[in-house]
């Protein structure tokens, strides 16, 4: 894997008629890698990719692109390939024209050009409609069109705003496994917006959590997903979404657990200190099994109703105290039909917030890991 | 509008057929009166049933009007010259400076500029007269008055803000996505206005500039006051024709078909991009 600075943000913030969309935003994407951004809609993420092209300018911090200082560097000198969420083809000029684009602005001859396009173009199953004008395009190849301008000059940072979210299901299953073998392939900076969970953890090599204008968090694929820094991550990957209970943690001395329907439920040795605190404990729908009555640790509860999705069902259950839970399965197992059911589970993917600031709740000895880390 | 009876297709075509008598029965009439003498105009009752004659046509190209009164010269053909050089020098220049303006204000918000571009708006709603009393007098003391330029650049009064508040919404109309895409892709901004604007905005702009042309064309008050016989436009040099012995139908018949005939030209050809260009925002590319 080729390394060496690709995109560096330092403490980039942008504000809008006194609106702050982007908050001290600091991110770095080495050559090479792929970094999903990932947030609801309205986070910034678009601006912050805008940040990056050039085409707007931070109000405070810092974009370095290989390692240079962009401040007074126009967009078309930072030799960034940029792929819009609109696709923002260029309606007057065929797709092999709009291709073309990048290697027509560093004014190679007609001949390279046309190799240049045809190259990608193959990559990209668009070869056959190069003659077409944009509007003559399906949204599918609008958007592969879109991706290979991008590509076309080979930069070494590539800004891809969900190019995704404006193709059918098919395609977009499709692309979610192709893109992973031609990112690796060109081997740039990557950053890759996206507001679909699957695609950020299926295409990233990192994810970054965008937020109101703050990175929440930065993580892998699976840090993301098993320890999620707060309750707003934690909701947002994952389906069905994080069974999330409100709990106060006790201790029997030796370990803390949390009281669910009378069973406890055992937490990490790590976790002492938040006993007696409101918090939330966050359980994924598949740390959740239905077993037979009698079984220690089972929580027992009402079936309410099962939604067979493909690969798994899952199931809404209602436990005593009235609070719904979804229970996830591989389908085709058994499971229980209407009424009264037991449900174990295993606590060791459980996370814990604080209810109030809806941070997650280090365990402790990872939290000293953690410092011991950084030190190093 | 599929499943209409034939009743109301009838009604339809004769409601068409009136409007566009209406409308077009002047042009007819005068059309047909150019083609006649004073005697035949002004017969009482008056006949479609005429002899046709060129003799109005023949009197404003070799610029001799031969009346019962004498020889009078008129300069009808070089009245057409000055509207045409009139015309098309103040859309050229108000091209010019308007479509880049029209971008400027369209793409980038600068201190003032919404003011701007309003008190440029302002100027078609003021009327003329009260800016020529003291534009007379600017342009005697700077020497502008009765030349060409001074004229073309009065002529912007007309012409700039119809362009630059045409234009300015077709610019608008374009995603600037489209342009960033094509700066990004290493274009200066400078490429960007001539390779992706302003192809884009191309319908707006030959929309704007045909406007501006007709009323720059049409334009009599300007030329009436700042311009002397050998600049006049032919809006003002028809004037000339209500002669010490009586008003010369005829001629004035034959000098409105020829002044009318290039800017209904110019309308006939740019049609498409006029019907196109003016129903806004639905050309989006």
């Amino acid at each position: 894997m080729m390394t060496g600075p690709g995109i560096e943000l330092v403490d980039v913030t942008k504000r809008f008629k006194g609106q702050t969309v982007l908050d001290g935003v600091s991110l770095a994407v080495p050559q090479g890698e792929t970094v999903a951004l990932f947030g609801p809609s309205g986070a910034g993420k678009t601006v912050l990719l805008r940040l990056i092209a050039g085409v707007i300018e931070p109000d405070a911090g810092q974009v370095r692109l290989g390692g240079r200082d962009m401040a007074a560097v126009p967009p078309e000198d930072r030799g960034v390939g940029m792929a819009f969420q609109n696709f923002a083809l260029f309606p007057h000029r065929s797709a092999f024209e709009n291709i073309a684009s990048p290697l027509e602005a560093r004014r190679h001859s007609a001949g390279a050009m046309r190799a240049g396009v045809e190259t990608v173009a193959r990559m990209l199953k668009i070869d056959h409609v190069l003659g077409h004008a944009p509007r003559a395009l399906s949204n599918g190849q609008k958007q592969r069109t879109a991706l290979a301008r991008a590509l076309a000059g080979r930069p070494k940072i590539l800004l891809l705003d969900d190019p995704l979210c404006n193709v059918d299901a098919k395609l977009r299953f499709e692309m979610r496994l192709e893109l992973p073998r031609l990112l690796a392939e060109e081997q740039a900076a990557t950053l890759y917006v996206t507001q679909d969970y699957r695609e950020a953890m299926a295409l990233g090599d990192r994810i970054a959590i965008l937020d109101r204008g703050r990175l929440v968090q930065i993580g892998t694929p699976a840090d993301i997903y098993f320890a999620p820094a707060t309750i707003q991550v934690a909701r947002l990957f994952g389906d069905p979404t994080i069974n999330l209970l409100d709990v106060i943690p006790e201790t029997d001395g030796r370990r803390p657990f949390a009281r669910l329907s009378d069973t406890r439920a055992p937490l990490d040795t790590g976790l002492v200190h938040a006993v007696g605190r409101p918090c939330v404990l966050g359980l994924r729908p598949e740390a959740l099994r239905f077993v037979a009555a009698g079984t220690a640790g089972a929580v027992p509860v009402t079936v309410e109703a099962e939604t067979p999705l493909n690969e798994k069902t899952v199931t809404l259950a209602v436990t005593k105290r009235g609070r719904e839970i979804l229970v996830s399965r591989p389908s085709g197992t058994p499971g229980p039909v209407d009424g009264p059911a037991h449900v174990g589970i295993d606590a060791s993917h459980a996370v814990l917030f604080d209810r109030s600031s809806g941070d997650r709740i280090v365990p402790k000895a990872d939290a000293d890991a953690h410092k011991r880390g950084a030190a190093a | 509008m599929e499943h209409e009876s034939r009743l109301e297709r009838w009604l339809r075509g004769i409601a068409l057929a009136l409007v566009v008598t209406f409308f077009m029965f002047p042009i007819v009439w005068i059309v047909l009166m150019s083609f006649q003498t004073n005697e035949t105009i002004l017969r009482m009752p008056p006949s479609l049933l005429f002899t046709p004659t060129l003799s109005n046509y023949e009197a404003l190209i070799t610029g001799r009007l031969v009346s019962n009164a004498g020889v009078l010269e008129i300069e009808f053909m070089s009245n057409l010259m000055n509207s045409a050089i009139l015309s098309v020098g103040s859309v050229t220049i108000a091209l010019l400076l308007g479509v880049p303006a029209a971008y400027a204000f369209a793409r980038h918000q600068f201190r003032g500029s919404e003011d701007i571009a309003f008190t440029l708006l302002s100027f078609r709603f003021a009327p003329p007269l009260l800016v020529l009393l003291p534009l007379t007098l600017y342009f005697q003391e700077l020497g502008l008055a009765d030349t060409y330029v001074g004229l073309i650049w009065v002529y912007q009064l007309i012409c700039l803000p119809l362009i630059l508040w045409i234009v300015r919404g077709y610019f608008e109309d374009i995603s600037p996505d489209v342009e960033y895409a094509y700066r990004i892709s290493g274009h200066s901004w400078w490429a960007t206005f001539r390779d992706i604007a302003l192809p884009l905005a191309r319908p707006g702009i030959a929309a704007a500039g045909l406007l501006a042309f007709i009323f720059a064309w049409n334009n009599f008050i300007f030329a009436l006051v700042l311009a002397s016989a050998d600049k006049q436009p032919v809006t003002v040099g028809a004037l000339a024709f209500v002669t010490a012995s009586g008003i010369q139908y005829g001629q004035i018949a034959a000098a409105i078909v020829l002044s009318i005939a290039p800017t209904l030209a110019l309308a006939l050809y740019a049609q498409r991009y006029l019907v196109e260009g003016l129903s806004l925002g639905a050309v989006k590319g």
